[in-house]
Protein backbone atom coordinates (compact mmCIF):
# COMPACT_ATOMS: atom_id res chain seq x y z
CA UNK A 1 0.00 0.00 0.00
CA UNK A 2 1.98 3.42 -0.63
CA UNK A 3 0.94 6.47 1.74
CA UNK A 4 3.12 8.57 0.25
CA UNK A 5 1.17 12.03 -0.44
CA UNK A 6 0.86 11.69 -3.98
CA UNK A 7 -0.49 8.25 -3.69
CA UNK A 8 -2.66 9.64 -1.22
CA UNK A 9 -4.11 12.30 -2.58
CA UNK A 10 -4.72 9.90 -5.72
CA UNK A 11 -6.50 8.27 -3.84
CA UNK A 12 -8.70 11.07 -2.46
CA UNK A 13 -9.35 11.90 -6.41
CA UNK A 14 -10.57 8.15 -7.15
CA UNK A 15 -13.33 8.51 -4.09
CA UNK A 16 -14.79 11.89 -4.87
CA UNK A 17 -14.85 10.08 -8.82
CA UNK A 18 -16.82 7.47 -7.30
CA UNK A 19 -19.16 9.67 -5.34
CA UNK A 20 -20.20 11.51 -8.39
CA UNK A 21 -20.41 8.23 -10.77
CA UNK A 22 -24.29 6.90 -11.55
CA UNK A 23 -25.07 4.36 -8.58
CA UNK A 24 -23.99 1.14 -9.18
CA UNK A 25 -25.49 -2.12 -6.96
CA UNK A 26 -22.67 -1.70 -4.25
CA UNK A 27 -20.10 -4.34 -5.49
CA UNK A 28 -16.81 -5.76 -4.44
CA UNK A 29 -15.23 -9.47 -4.93
CA UNK A 30 -14.16 -10.80 -1.17
CA UNK A 31 -13.04 -13.98 -0.54
CA UNK A 32 -16.82 -14.65 0.63
CA UNK A 33 -17.60 -13.86 -2.79
CA UNK A 34 -15.10 -15.51 -4.41
CA UNK A 35 -15.77 -19.12 -1.84
CA UNK A 36 -19.70 -18.72 -2.77
CA UNK A 37 -18.73 -18.63 -6.61
CA UNK A 38 -16.90 -21.88 -6.77
CA UNK A 39 -18.73 -23.40 -4.12
CA UNK A 40 -22.09 -22.86 -7.01
CA UNK A 41 -20.23 -23.93 -9.79
CA UNK A 42 -19.07 -27.18 -8.36
CA UNK A 43 -22.80 -28.12 -6.92
CA UNK A 44 -23.86 -27.76 -10.96
CA UNK A 45 -21.13 -29.69 -12.11
CA UNK A 46 -21.93 -32.57 -9.62
CA UNK A 47 -25.79 -32.34 -10.51
CA UNK A 48 -24.73 -33.01 -14.26
CA UNK A 49 -22.43 -36.11 -13.42
CA UNK A 50 -24.65 -37.50 -11.23
CA UNK A 51 -27.90 -37.19 -13.58
CA UNK A 52 -26.78 -40.34 -15.13
CA UNK A 53 -27.54 -38.38 -18.83
CA UNK A 54 -25.76 -39.42 -22.10
CA UNK A 55 -22.59 -37.90 -22.18
CA UNK A 56 -23.21 -35.60 -25.21
CA UNK A 57 -25.87 -34.26 -23.26
CA UNK A 58 -23.72 -33.74 -20.08
CA UNK A 59 -20.67 -31.65 -22.47
CA UNK A 60 -23.62 -29.55 -23.10
CA UNK A 61 -24.20 -28.72 -19.77
CA UNK A 62 -20.50 -28.68 -18.41
CA UNK A 63 -20.09 -26.14 -21.45
CA UNK A 64 -23.16 -24.01 -20.09
CA UNK A 65 -21.74 -24.02 -16.45
CA UNK A 66 -18.45 -22.92 -17.91
CA UNK A 67 -19.96 -20.14 -19.72
CA UNK A 68 -21.95 -19.35 -16.76
CA UNK A 69 -19.08 -18.91 -13.80
CA UNK A 70 -15.57 -18.79 -15.87
CA UNK A 71 -14.15 -15.66 -17.56
CA UNK A 72 -14.59 -17.43 -21.27
CA UNK A 73 -13.40 -14.32 -22.97
CA UNK A 74 -9.99 -13.61 -21.02
CA UNK A 75 -9.16 -17.59 -20.97
CA UNK A 76 -10.24 -18.10 -25.16
CA UNK A 77 -7.98 -14.55 -25.15
CA UNK A 78 -4.62 -16.09 -23.09
CA UNK A 79 -4.92 -19.41 -24.57
CA UNK A 80 -4.53 -17.65 -27.97
CA UNK A 81 -1.82 -15.28 -26.94
CA UNK A 82 -0.67 -12.73 -28.95
CA UNK A 83 -2.60 -13.67 -32.12
CA UNK A 84 -5.57 -12.79 -29.76
CA UNK A 85 -4.90 -9.23 -30.51
CA UNK A 86 -3.94 -9.24 -34.01
CA UNK A 87 -7.52 -11.01 -35.01
CA UNK A 88 -10.99 -9.25 -35.59
CA UNK A 89 -13.80 -8.80 -33.74
CA UNK A 90 -16.06 -11.63 -35.38
CA UNK A 91 -12.95 -13.99 -36.02
CA UNK A 92 -12.23 -13.58 -32.33
CA UNK A 93 -16.11 -14.08 -31.35
CA UNK A 94 -16.26 -17.73 -33.31
CA UNK A 95 -13.39 -18.67 -31.81
CA UNK A 96 -14.42 -18.26 -28.22
CA UNK A 97 -17.33 -19.71 -29.37
CA UNK A 98 -15.25 -22.95 -30.40
CA UNK A 99 -13.39 -22.95 -27.60
CA UNK A 100 -15.96 -22.79 -24.94
CA UNK A 101 -17.45 -25.52 -26.37
CA UNK A 102 -14.07 -27.69 -26.88
CA UNK A 103 -13.66 -26.62 -22.99
CA UNK A 104 -16.83 -28.71 -22.34
CA UNK A 105 -16.08 -31.50 -24.17
CA UNK A 106 -12.75 -32.08 -23.13
CA UNK A 107 -12.95 -31.63 -19.85
CA UNK A 108 -16.15 -33.31 -19.73
CA UNK A 109 -14.80 -36.35 -21.10
CA UNK A 110 -13.19 -37.23 -17.59
CA UNK A 111 -16.67 -37.05 -15.82
CA UNK A 112 -16.45 -40.63 -15.29
CA UNK A 113 -13.42 -40.00 -12.28
CA UNK A 114 -15.50 -37.56 -10.88
CA UNK A 115 -18.96 -40.41 -10.44
CA UNK A 116 -18.81 -40.49 -6.82
CA UNK A 117 -16.60 -38.00 -5.66
CA UNK A 118 -16.19 -34.86 -3.94
CA UNK A 119 -14.38 -31.93 -4.39
CA UNK A 120 -14.44 -29.93 -0.71
CA UNK A 121 -14.04 -25.60 -0.76
CA UNK A 122 -11.50 -25.45 1.68
CA UNK A 123 -10.83 -21.46 1.62
CA UNK A 124 -10.04 -18.38 -0.13
CA UNK A 125 -7.41 -15.68 -0.23
CA UNK A 126 -6.69 -12.73 -2.10
CA UNK A 127 -3.84 -13.09 -4.71
CA UNK A 128 -2.02 -10.28 -6.45
CA UNK A 129 -5.66 -8.57 -8.09
CA UNK A 130 -7.67 -11.63 -7.59
CA UNK A 131 -8.54 -13.99 -5.10
CA UNK A 132 -7.52 -17.47 -4.95
CA UNK A 133 -10.01 -20.51 -3.74
CA UNK A 134 -8.81 -23.79 -2.47
CA UNK A 135 -10.40 -27.10 -2.63
CA UNK A 136 -9.65 -30.23 -2.37
CA UNK A 137 -10.45 -33.14 -4.86
CA UNK A 138 -11.32 -36.63 -3.07
CA UNK A 139 -11.18 -39.52 -6.07
CA UNK A 140 -11.67 -43.02 -5.66
CA UNK A 141 -8.24 -44.45 -5.20
CA UNK A 142 -6.30 -41.83 -5.27
CA UNK A 143 -4.46 -39.35 -3.17
CA UNK A 144 -6.43 -36.24 -2.18
CA UNK A 145 -5.48 -33.52 -5.01
CA UNK A 146 -5.46 -30.03 -4.70
CA UNK A 147 -7.59 -27.73 -6.68
CA UNK A 148 -7.11 -23.71 -6.77
CA UNK A 149 -9.66 -21.92 -8.98
CA UNK A 150 -8.51 -18.23 -9.26
CA UNK A 151 -11.43 -15.91 -9.45
CA UNK A 152 -11.10 -12.32 -10.36
CA UNK A 153 -13.95 -9.50 -10.88
CA UNK A 154 -11.89 -7.83 -13.81
CA UNK A 155 -14.67 -8.81 -16.01
CA UNK A 156 -17.68 -6.66 -14.24
CA UNK A 157 -18.41 -9.96 -13.04
CA UNK A 158 -16.86 -12.27 -10.49
CA UNK A 159 -15.93 -15.31 -12.49
CA UNK A 160 -13.15 -17.63 -12.29
CA UNK A 161 -10.31 -17.77 -14.82
CA UNK A 162 -7.99 -20.17 -14.30
CA UNK A 163 -8.01 -24.11 -12.55
CA UNK A 164 -4.54 -25.08 -10.94
CA UNK A 165 -4.92 -29.44 -9.97
CA UNK A 166 -1.25 -29.83 -8.53
CA UNK A 167 0.32 -27.61 -10.04
CA UNK A 168 -0.99 -28.19 -13.83
CA UNK A 169 -2.21 -24.67 -14.50
CA UNK A 170 -5.54 -24.72 -17.37
CA UNK A 171 -4.97 -21.21 -18.99
CA UNK A 172 -0.68 -22.52 -19.34
CA UNK A 173 -1.75 -25.85 -21.21
CA UNK A 174 -4.31 -24.60 -23.15
CA UNK A 175 -2.06 -21.93 -24.39
CA UNK A 176 0.46 -24.81 -25.41
CA UNK A 177 -2.49 -26.66 -26.50
CA UNK A 178 -4.29 -23.45 -29.10
CA UNK A 179 -0.64 -22.48 -29.87
CA UNK A 180 0.24 -26.08 -31.30
CA UNK A 181 -3.05 -26.31 -33.28
CA UNK A 182 -2.81 -22.65 -34.48
CA UNK A 183 1.08 -23.29 -35.90
CA UNK A 184 -0.42 -26.68 -37.53
CA UNK A 185 -3.25 -24.45 -39.08
CA UNK A 186 -0.23 -22.10 -39.78
CA UNK A 187 -1.65 -19.13 -38.22
CA UNK A 188 -5.28 -19.15 -39.48
CA UNK A 189 -7.97 -18.54 -37.14
CA UNK A 190 -11.22 -19.68 -39.30
CA UNK A 191 -8.96 -22.77 -39.71
CA UNK A 192 -8.33 -23.13 -36.01
CA UNK A 193 -11.84 -22.28 -35.17
CA UNK A 194 -12.77 -25.59 -37.48
CA UNK A 195 -10.44 -27.30 -35.85
CA UNK A 196 -11.93 -26.45 -32.01
CA UNK A 197 -15.18 -27.34 -33.33
CA UNK A 198 -13.81 -31.32 -34.06
CA UNK A 199 -11.31 -31.35 -30.97
CA UNK A 200 -11.66 -32.35 -27.16
CA UNK B 1 26.89 -56.15 -2.98
CA UNK B 2 26.64 -56.50 -6.97
CA UNK B 3 22.61 -56.91 -7.91
CA UNK B 4 23.25 -58.02 -12.09
CA UNK B 5 19.37 -57.56 -13.04
CA UNK B 6 19.42 -54.27 -12.67
CA UNK B 7 22.68 -53.14 -14.29
CA UNK B 8 20.82 -53.00 -17.87
CA UNK B 9 18.78 -50.57 -16.89
CA UNK B 10 21.29 -48.42 -14.54
CA UNK B 11 23.82 -48.18 -17.27
CA UNK B 12 20.76 -47.20 -19.78
CA UNK B 13 19.76 -44.25 -17.08
CA UNK B 14 23.74 -43.51 -16.55
CA UNK B 15 23.55 -42.78 -20.16
CA UNK B 16 21.17 -40.78 -20.33
CA UNK B 17 22.48 -38.57 -17.42
CA UNK B 18 26.14 -38.35 -18.75
CA UNK B 19 24.86 -37.41 -22.40
CA UNK B 20 22.72 -34.81 -20.61
CA UNK B 21 25.47 -34.10 -18.15
CA UNK B 22 28.29 -33.60 -20.75
CA UNK B 23 26.31 -31.47 -23.53
CA UNK B 24 26.30 -27.04 -23.28
CA UNK B 25 25.14 -26.05 -20.50
CA UNK B 26 24.79 -22.44 -21.65
CA UNK B 27 21.72 -23.72 -24.27
CA UNK B 28 19.43 -20.90 -25.09
CA UNK B 29 16.12 -20.69 -22.98
CA UNK B 30 12.86 -20.91 -23.99
CA UNK B 31 11.07 -17.19 -22.97
CA UNK B 32 8.97 -18.21 -20.07
CA UNK B 33 5.17 -18.08 -21.33
CA UNK B 34 2.87 -17.53 -18.46
CA UNK B 35 5.81 -17.62 -16.09
CA UNK B 36 6.26 -21.10 -16.57
CA UNK B 37 10.01 -21.17 -17.79
CA UNK B 38 11.19 -24.25 -19.82
CA UNK B 39 14.51 -25.12 -20.32
CA UNK B 40 14.89 -27.60 -23.05
CA UNK B 41 18.32 -26.78 -25.25
CA UNK B 42 17.98 -31.16 -26.43
CA UNK B 43 14.70 -30.76 -27.88
CA UNK B 44 14.94 -32.55 -30.93
CA UNK B 45 16.09 -35.40 -29.33
CA UNK B 46 14.35 -35.17 -26.64
CA UNK B 47 11.30 -35.26 -29.12
CA UNK B 48 12.51 -38.54 -30.61
CA UNK B 49 12.59 -40.10 -27.38
CA UNK B 50 8.82 -38.83 -27.21
CA UNK B 51 8.11 -40.50 -30.74
CA UNK B 52 9.86 -43.83 -29.59
CA UNK B 53 7.72 -43.79 -26.21
CA UNK B 54 4.50 -42.72 -27.84
CA UNK B 55 4.70 -45.66 -29.97
CA UNK B 56 5.47 -48.36 -27.10
CA UNK B 57 2.73 -46.89 -25.20
CA UNK B 58 0.52 -47.17 -28.27
CA UNK B 59 1.89 -50.96 -28.92
CA UNK B 60 2.67 -52.12 -25.75
CA UNK B 61 1.39 -50.65 -22.72
CA UNK B 62 -1.74 -49.33 -23.46
CA UNK B 63 -3.03 -52.47 -24.73
CA UNK B 64 -1.70 -54.15 -21.70
CA UNK B 65 -3.17 -51.70 -19.17
CA UNK B 66 -6.78 -51.72 -21.02
CA UNK B 67 -6.90 -55.51 -20.99
CA UNK B 68 -5.84 -55.36 -17.20
CA UNK B 69 -8.40 -52.60 -16.58
CA UNK B 70 -11.11 -54.22 -18.96
CA UNK B 71 -10.96 -56.63 -15.80
CA UNK B 72 -13.90 -55.48 -13.80
CA UNK B 73 -11.82 -51.97 -12.93
CA UNK B 74 -13.00 -49.34 -14.74
CA UNK B 75 -16.12 -48.55 -13.33
CA UNK B 76 -15.94 -46.36 -10.16
CA UNK B 77 -15.81 -48.12 -7.37
CA UNK B 78 -17.48 -47.81 -3.77
CA UNK B 79 -14.51 -47.23 -1.60
CA UNK B 80 -15.65 -49.63 0.77
CA UNK B 81 -16.29 -52.64 -1.75
CA UNK B 82 -12.72 -55.14 -1.51
CA UNK B 83 -10.16 -54.12 -4.11
CA UNK B 84 -9.19 -55.81 -7.27
CA UNK B 85 -6.23 -57.42 -8.06
CA UNK B 86 -4.66 -54.69 -9.81
CA UNK B 87 -5.18 -52.52 -7.21
CA UNK B 88 -3.50 -54.97 -5.10
CA UNK B 89 -0.03 -54.73 -7.34
CA UNK B 90 0.12 -51.11 -7.18
CA UNK B 91 -0.83 -51.43 -3.32
CA UNK B 92 2.31 -53.99 -3.13
CA UNK B 93 4.46 -52.29 -5.53
CA UNK B 94 4.17 -48.86 -3.74
CA UNK B 95 5.08 -49.77 -0.53
CA UNK B 96 8.03 -51.48 -2.09
CA UNK B 97 9.21 -47.91 -2.47
CA UNK B 98 9.00 -46.95 0.76
CA UNK B 99 12.18 -47.52 2.64
CA UNK B 100 13.97 -45.68 0.40
CA UNK B 101 11.64 -42.87 0.08
CA UNK B 102 12.05 -43.12 4.15
CA UNK B 103 15.79 -43.06 3.41
CA UNK B 104 15.43 -39.91 1.76
CA UNK B 105 13.49 -38.14 4.17
CA UNK B 106 16.15 -38.47 6.48
CA UNK B 107 18.75 -37.02 3.66
CA UNK B 108 16.23 -33.79 3.42
CA UNK B 109 16.10 -33.45 7.08
CA UNK B 110 12.62 -34.33 7.34
CA UNK B 111 12.87 -37.06 10.21
CA UNK B 112 8.90 -36.87 10.24
CA UNK B 113 8.25 -37.78 6.80
CA UNK B 114 10.98 -40.41 7.27
CA UNK B 115 8.80 -41.71 10.13
CA UNK B 116 6.05 -41.93 8.75
CA UNK B 117 6.82 -43.69 5.63
CA UNK B 118 8.84 -46.40 7.73
CA UNK B 119 5.90 -46.68 9.89
CA UNK B 120 3.81 -47.41 7.04
CA UNK B 121 5.89 -49.82 5.90
CA UNK B 122 5.92 -51.25 8.86
CA UNK B 123 2.21 -51.50 9.32
CA UNK B 124 1.47 -52.54 5.90
CA UNK B 125 3.88 -55.11 5.63
CA UNK B 126 2.67 -57.05 8.26
CA UNK B 127 -0.92 -56.21 9.33
CA UNK B 128 -1.22 -55.15 5.29
CA UNK B 129 -0.17 -58.61 4.26
CA UNK B 130 3.07 -57.76 2.11
CA UNK B 131 1.96 -54.34 1.32
CA UNK B 132 -1.01 -55.77 -0.79
CA UNK B 133 -3.63 -53.68 1.51
CA UNK B 134 -3.03 -50.20 2.67
CA UNK B 135 -4.19 -50.31 7.08
CA UNK B 136 -1.58 -47.59 7.73
CA UNK B 137 -4.25 -45.40 5.59
CA UNK B 138 -7.67 -46.59 6.20
CA UNK B 139 -7.09 -47.24 9.99
CA UNK B 140 -4.40 -45.16 11.34
CA UNK B 141 -4.57 -42.23 8.61
CA UNK B 142 -1.44 -42.37 7.76
CA UNK B 143 -0.44 -41.37 4.41
CA UNK B 144 2.25 -41.71 2.49
CA UNK B 145 4.97 -38.81 2.09
CA UNK B 146 5.83 -39.20 -1.49
CA UNK B 147 9.42 -38.58 -2.58
CA UNK B 148 12.71 -39.12 -4.28
CA UNK B 149 16.31 -38.68 -4.34
CA UNK B 150 15.63 -35.71 -6.92
CA UNK B 151 13.51 -33.93 -4.22
CA UNK B 152 16.81 -34.66 -1.89
CA UNK B 153 18.75 -32.92 -4.64
CA UNK B 154 16.63 -29.94 -4.81
CA UNK B 155 16.60 -29.37 -1.31
CA UNK B 156 20.36 -29.51 -1.46
CA UNK B 157 20.23 -26.66 -4.09
CA UNK B 158 21.10 -28.08 -6.82
CA UNK B 159 19.23 -26.55 -10.15
CA UNK B 160 16.23 -28.86 -12.34
CA UNK B 161 18.66 -28.82 -15.45
CA UNK B 162 17.17 -29.08 -18.67
CA UNK B 163 14.21 -31.24 -19.42
CA UNK B 164 14.61 -35.00 -20.52
CA UNK B 165 12.14 -37.60 -21.79
CA UNK B 166 13.95 -40.92 -20.91
CA UNK B 167 13.49 -43.74 -22.90
CA UNK B 168 10.50 -45.85 -21.45
CA UNK B 169 10.68 -43.62 -18.30
CA UNK B 170 8.98 -40.93 -19.67
CA UNK B 171 9.49 -36.98 -18.65
CA UNK B 172 12.07 -36.09 -16.24
CA UNK B 173 15.10 -33.09 -15.67
CA UNK B 174 18.45 -33.39 -15.50
CA UNK B 175 18.70 -33.31 -11.83
CA UNK B 176 15.62 -36.15 -11.75
CA UNK B 177 17.41 -38.16 -14.35
CA UNK B 178 20.78 -38.71 -11.96
CA UNK B 179 17.93 -38.64 -8.75
CA UNK B 180 16.59 -41.81 -10.20
CA UNK B 181 19.86 -43.61 -10.18
CA UNK B 182 20.75 -42.87 -6.78
CA UNK B 183 17.43 -43.81 -5.80
CA UNK B 184 18.70 -47.53 -7.08
CA UNK B 185 21.63 -47.42 -5.57
CA UNK B 186 20.70 -46.19 -2.53
CA UNK B 187 17.84 -48.39 -2.06
CA UNK B 188 18.02 -50.60 1.83
CA UNK B 189 15.93 -53.35 -0.18
CA UNK B 190 18.36 -54.12 -2.68
CA UNK B 191 21.33 -53.89 -0.34
CA UNK B 192 19.37 -56.41 2.20
CA UNK B 193 18.31 -58.69 -0.51
CA UNK B 194 19.97 -61.61 -2.86
CA UNK B 195 19.97 -61.23 -6.22
CA UNK B 196 16.91 -62.91 -6.76
CA UNK B 197 15.36 -61.61 -4.45
CA UNK B 198 16.20 -57.73 -5.34
CA UNK B 199 15.04 -59.13 -9.06
CA UNK B 200 11.98 -59.88 -7.41
CA UNK B 201 10.94 -56.60 -6.13
CA UNK B 202 12.54 -54.59 -9.09
CA UNK B 203 9.65 -56.51 -11.02
CA UNK B 204 6.92 -55.95 -8.89
CA UNK B 205 7.39 -52.03 -8.61
CA UNK B 206 7.90 -52.41 -12.72
CA UNK B 207 3.99 -53.75 -12.11
CA UNK B 208 2.74 -51.06 -9.84
CA UNK B 209 3.71 -48.46 -12.25
CA UNK B 210 2.14 -50.17 -15.12
CA UNK B 211 -0.86 -50.48 -12.55
CA UNK B 212 -0.95 -47.10 -12.26
CA UNK B 213 -0.73 -46.67 -16.18
CA UNK B 214 -3.36 -48.75 -16.16
CA UNK B 215 -6.41 -46.97 -13.64
CA UNK B 216 -4.99 -43.31 -15.02
CA UNK B 217 -4.81 -44.39 -18.92
CA UNK B 218 -7.87 -41.71 -19.51
CA UNK B 219 -5.69 -38.83 -19.22
CA UNK B 220 -2.73 -40.20 -19.98
CA UNK B 221 -4.61 -41.48 -23.77
CA UNK B 222 -5.74 -37.97 -24.03
CA UNK B 223 -2.45 -36.03 -23.59
CA UNK B 224 -0.42 -38.55 -26.15
CA UNK B 225 -3.86 -39.36 -28.51
CA UNK B 226 -5.78 -35.90 -28.09
CA UNK B 227 -3.10 -33.13 -28.25
CA UNK B 228 -1.92 -31.22 -31.13
CA UNK B 229 1.60 -31.33 -29.90
CA UNK B 230 1.80 -34.06 -27.32
CA UNK B 231 5.63 -33.42 -26.50
CA UNK B 232 4.86 -29.91 -25.93
CA UNK B 233 2.02 -30.81 -23.67
CA UNK B 234 3.71 -33.45 -22.01
CA UNK B 235 6.50 -31.70 -21.07
CA UNK B 236 4.87 -28.75 -19.72
CA UNK B 237 1.95 -30.78 -17.32
CA UNK B 238 4.80 -32.61 -16.18
CA UNK B 239 7.15 -29.50 -15.14
CA UNK B 240 3.89 -27.60 -13.61
CA UNK B 241 3.46 -30.23 -11.53
CA UNK B 242 6.70 -31.57 -10.80
CA UNK B 243 8.18 -27.95 -9.60
CA UNK B 244 4.51 -27.84 -7.82
CA UNK B 245 5.70 -31.09 -5.67
CA UNK B 246 9.12 -29.85 -5.19
CA UNK B 247 7.74 -26.00 -4.05
CA UNK B 248 9.34 -24.51 -6.82
CA UNK B 249 6.39 -23.33 -8.42
CA UNK B 250 6.68 -19.65 -10.28
CA UNK B 251 5.07 -16.68 -9.96
CA UNK B 252 1.23 -16.98 -10.18
CA UNK B 253 -0.06 -15.33 -13.74
CA UNK B 254 -2.49 -12.44 -14.11
CA UNK B 255 -3.89 -12.73 -17.49
CA UNK B 256 -5.41 -9.45 -16.96
CA UNK B 257 -2.21 -7.75 -16.20
CA UNK B 258 -0.70 -9.11 -19.89
CA UNK B 259 -0.30 -6.96 -22.29
CA UNK B 260 -0.44 -9.97 -24.62
CA UNK B 261 -3.76 -10.80 -24.24
CA UNK B 262 -5.38 -7.64 -22.82
CA UNK B 263 -4.99 -4.44 -25.05
CA UNK B 264 -4.39 -1.80 -21.91
CA UNK B 265 -5.85 0.73 -24.27
CA UNK B 266 -8.68 -0.61 -24.87
CA UNK B 267 -10.79 1.16 -22.77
Amino acid sequence: MRTDRRGFLGLIACVGVAAVLPWRPAYALDANGAHALIDRSLEEVYQVINSGQPAAQMYQQFEAIFARYADVDVIARSALGPAARQADAAEFAAYRQAFQGYVGRKYGARFREFIGSRIEVTGARPLKSFFAVTSVAHLNGRAPMEVEWHVSNRSGQDLYFNIIIEGVNMLASERAEIGAMLARERGSMPALTAALQQAG
Amino acid sequence: MTVPHRRPVLSALLACALVAGCSPASAPQDPPAQGIAINDPFEAQNRRVHAFNKGLDARVIAPVANRLRGSGERAPRDPDAPIGPLQMVINAGRNLSLPVKSVNGLLQGRPRDAGANLTRFAVNSTVGLGGIFDPATDSFGLSERDTDFGETLAVWGVPEGPYLELPVLGPSTQRDAVGQVVDLLIDPLYHLLDGREAGAVFALRVASKAGDRARFGDTVDGILRGSADSYAQTRLIWLMNRRHDLGESGDDYDPYDDAHVLDPYED
